[in-house]
C-alpha cells in the first residue's frame, strides 16, 4: 500500500533520514522503533509532506506522493497523529473532531458517533475545551481526530509518550482496534516492547538508517534488539 | 451644553467605528501570523487615494466596491511579496519587512500623488445632514458605528460558526497541525488579509469622508492608534479590537472637545501604557494558561 524507496531527508542541517526503504502492506500494523533522534519522526513528517524530502520516492496505492502538498497527501488517505498530540486547545472536543474531517464533504454525524463509540470518554467531554483534557484523553482525541479524515493509512508518532503505563496499555488496545476496523497503521515508538508486540512488521532505525527488520515477533527475539531497546538480555 | 456633548459623543462613535474596522485588520493578522502588520495604516491611506481616483470616474455605488477591491488586491500583493517569502524566518524579520513596506507606500504616495493634501471627494449620500434641534449630524456619523457593529457581528459569526472560521482558528493556534488536517494554511492567510484590507477600505471611506483630505502620511498616526486599539482590546481578539477602536475614538473626540486637543494623541498612548501595566494581555486578551 505504502512504499518508501531510498528516502533521504535533510532536517536542521543534518541528514536525518538516509536512504530508507520500507513497505507498509494494506491492513497491517507496521512499526518503526529506534532511539530518540534516530529519524523516525522525520520519516513520518516526510511522508505527510511537512518536510520536503531530498530524494527517494513515496508511492501510496501506486500513486507517487513525493513533492505533493500536505493537503493533497491527506486527500489521498494518509493522516498523521503528531507527536505531542497537538489538539487545538481552545476548541471543543467536537470541533477538534470536525477539523479532522476538514477535507471531507457531507454529513459527519455517523463518523463522530463511531469515534465516540471507540472513545466513550470523548463523548462525555464533547463540549469541553480540548486543552482541559488529561494527557491520555488528548491522545485519544488526537487519534479520533485523525480517524475523522477517514484515512486508509493512519500514522502515529509516539502515541504513548508521557502517558501513565495503564493509559499506554489502553492506547495500544485502541491502536489494535483501529487496525481491526480496517485502517492500516504505521506506528513510530520508543516504547519498543509494546510496539513490537502488536506489530505485524517492524523496522529498527538507527542514525537515519534501517538496521534490522522482521516481523514483530522476530524482533522481540532478536538479541541486538533485546539489548538495545528492550532492556533485557538472554539469560 | 448637553446637546454639544451629545454631538461630540456621536462624532466619537463615528470615529471609533472607523478605528474599529482598521483595528480588526491588525488583530486578525496578528492572530494568524503573530506579527504586527505595520503597513496596514498605509494600506488604509492608499484606500483614500483609490477613492479619489475612482470617484472621479465612477458613480459612488461602483466606486465603493472598486476601492474595496483595490485595497484587497494591494494587501494580498504585499502579503505575497513581503511576508510570504519570510514564512519560516524569525518573526522579527517579517515585522521589519512590514515597516519597510509602510515607508515604501508612504514614499510611493508622495512620489505619485505629491505631498499636497488632496481633497477627498464628497459622497453625497453619506454627507446628507440631519438636524435634531441644535444637533446636526451627517449621515456618515450615524452609519459608521452601525456599519461597524454589523460587520463585526458578521465577522464573529464567520469565525466562530463556519468551516472557514474553524480553519482560521486552527491556523492561528497551530499552523503545522492545521496543515496535517489538510488545511491550506497559505490560503487561510490570504483570506485573512482579504478580510482585514476589505474592512480597512470601508474604514477609510468612513474616516476620510469626515476629514476631507488625504495626504501620504494620513495613514501613519491613525494606523498607530488603531494598533493601540487592538492592543487595548487584547491583540488577536476581534471583539476586543472593536471595543478598543471605540474607546480610542471616543476618548480622542471627548478630549478634543474639552479643549485639550494638543493632548489627544498623547492620551491615546498614555492609555496604552496604562493598559500594558495593569492588564498586559488587553481587555479580552488570550488566556495564556494551557495544560500540557
Amino acid at each position: 500500500m505504502l512504499e518508501i524507496k531510498g528516502l533521504t531527508i535533510n532536517y536542521g542541517g543534518i541528514e536525518a533520514v538516509k536512504d530508507i526503504s520500507f513497505t507498509v502492506p494494506e491492513g497491517e500494523i507496521v512499526t518503526l522503533v529506534g532511539a530518540n533522534g534516530a529519524g523516525k519522526s522525520s520519516t513520518l513528517r516526510g511522508i505527510i509532506g511537512l518536510v520536503k524530502a531530498k530524494s527517494g520516492s513515496i508511492t501510496f496505492d501506486d500513486k507517487e506522493l513525493m513533492g505533493e502538498s500536505t493537503d493533497e497527501i491527506v486527500k489521498n488517505g494518509i493522516t498523521l497523529v503528531p507527536e505531542g498530540r497537538h489538539v487545538f486547545p481552545d476548541q471543543t472536543v467536537l470541533e477538534n473532531l470536525k477539523i479532522g474531517a476538514y477535507l471531507r464533504k457531507g454529513n459527519l454525524d455517523e463518523d463522530i458517533e463511531n469515534v465516540y463509540k471507540i472513545f466513550p470518554r470523548l463523548k462525555e467531554r464533547s463540549w469541553q475545551a480540548a486543552g482541559t483534557l488529561s494527557g491520555g484523553e488528548q491522545q485519544m482525541l488526537a487519534v479520533g481526530r485523525a480517524l475523522m479524515a477517514n484515512p486508509k493509512l493512519i500514522m502515529m508518532d509516539e502515541p504513548s509518550l508521557g502517558l501513565a503505563p495503564i493509559i499506554v496499555n489502553e492506547i495500544f488496545e485502541i491502536i489494535k482496534r483501529v487496525n481491526e476496523q480496517g485502517t492500516t497503521v504505521l506506528l513510530v515508538e520508543q516504547n519498543a516492547n509494546m510496539a513490537l508486540h502488536i506489530a505485524d512488521k517492524a523496522y529498527v532505525i538507527e542514525n537515519g538508517r534501517i538496521t534490522i527488520e522482521g516481523t514483530g515477533k522476530e524482533l522481540l527475539m532478536d538479541e541486538r534488539v533485546k539489548k538495545a531497546y528492550l532492556g533485557t538480555t538472554a539469560e | 451644553m448637553i446637546s454639544y456633548m451629545l454631538q461630540q459623543l456621536l462624532n466619537g462613535l463615528s470615529l471609533g467605528g472607523a478605528y474599529a474596522l482598521i483595528a480588526i485588520g491588525y488583530t486578525m493578522v496578528y492572530g494568524i501570523l503573530r506579527m504586527i502588520n505595520f503597513a496596514h495604516g498605509d494600506e488604509f491611506m492608499m484606500a483614500g487615494y483609490f477613492m479619489i481616483f475612482s470617484l472621479a470616474v465612477f458613480p459612488w455605488y461602483v466606486a465603493v466596491p472598486f476601492v474595496i477591491l483595490c485595497t484587497i488586491v494591494l494587501g494580498v500583493l504585499i502579503e505575497r511579496v513581503a511576508y510570504k517569502p519570510l514564512r519560516n524566518a524569525p518573526r522579527m524579520s517579517v515585522m521589519i519587512s512590514a515597516i519597510g513596506i509602510s515607508y515604501l507606500l508612504q514614499n510611493l504616495a508622495n512620489y505619485l500623488f505629491t505631498a499636497m493634501p488632496q481633497s477627498y471627494p464628497q459622497i453625497d449620500i453619506l454627507k446628507h445632514v440631519y438636524e435634531f434641534g441644535s444637533i446636526s449630524v451627517s449621515r456618515v456619523t450615524i452609519i459608521a458605528p452601525v456599519l461597524t457593529i454589523v460587520l463585526t457581528v458578521l465577522l464573529v459569526l464567520l469565525v466562530n460558526h463556519t468551516k472557514l472560521g474553524m480553519a482560521m482558528r486552527a491556523c492561528s493556534k497551530d499552523q503545522e497541525t492545521a496543515r496535517i488536517m489538510g488545511i491550506r494554511v497559505d490560503n487561510i492567510i490570504t483570506i485573512t488579509f482579504v478580510i482585514g484590507c476589505g474592512l480597512a477600505a470601508v474604514g477609510s471611506i468612513l474616516y476620510f469622508t469626515d476629514r476631507n483630505t488625504v495626504q501620504p502620511y494620513s495613514g501613519s498616526l491613525p494606523g498607530l492608534k488603531c494598533f493601540v486599539a487592538a492592543v487595548i482590546g487584547g491583540i488577536g481578539n476581534i471583539q476586543g479590537a472593536v471595543l478598543g477602536g471605540f474607546i480610542v475614538g471616543i476618548c480622542q473626540i471627548v478630549i478634543t472637545a474639552m479643549g485639550y486637543s494638543v493632548f489627544s494623541d498623547a492620551f491615546t498612548f498614555a492609555l496604552l501604557v496604562i493598559i500594558l501595566i495593569f492588564k498586559p494581555s488587553g481587555l479580552f486578551g488570550e488566556k495564556a494558561v494551557q495544560k500540557v
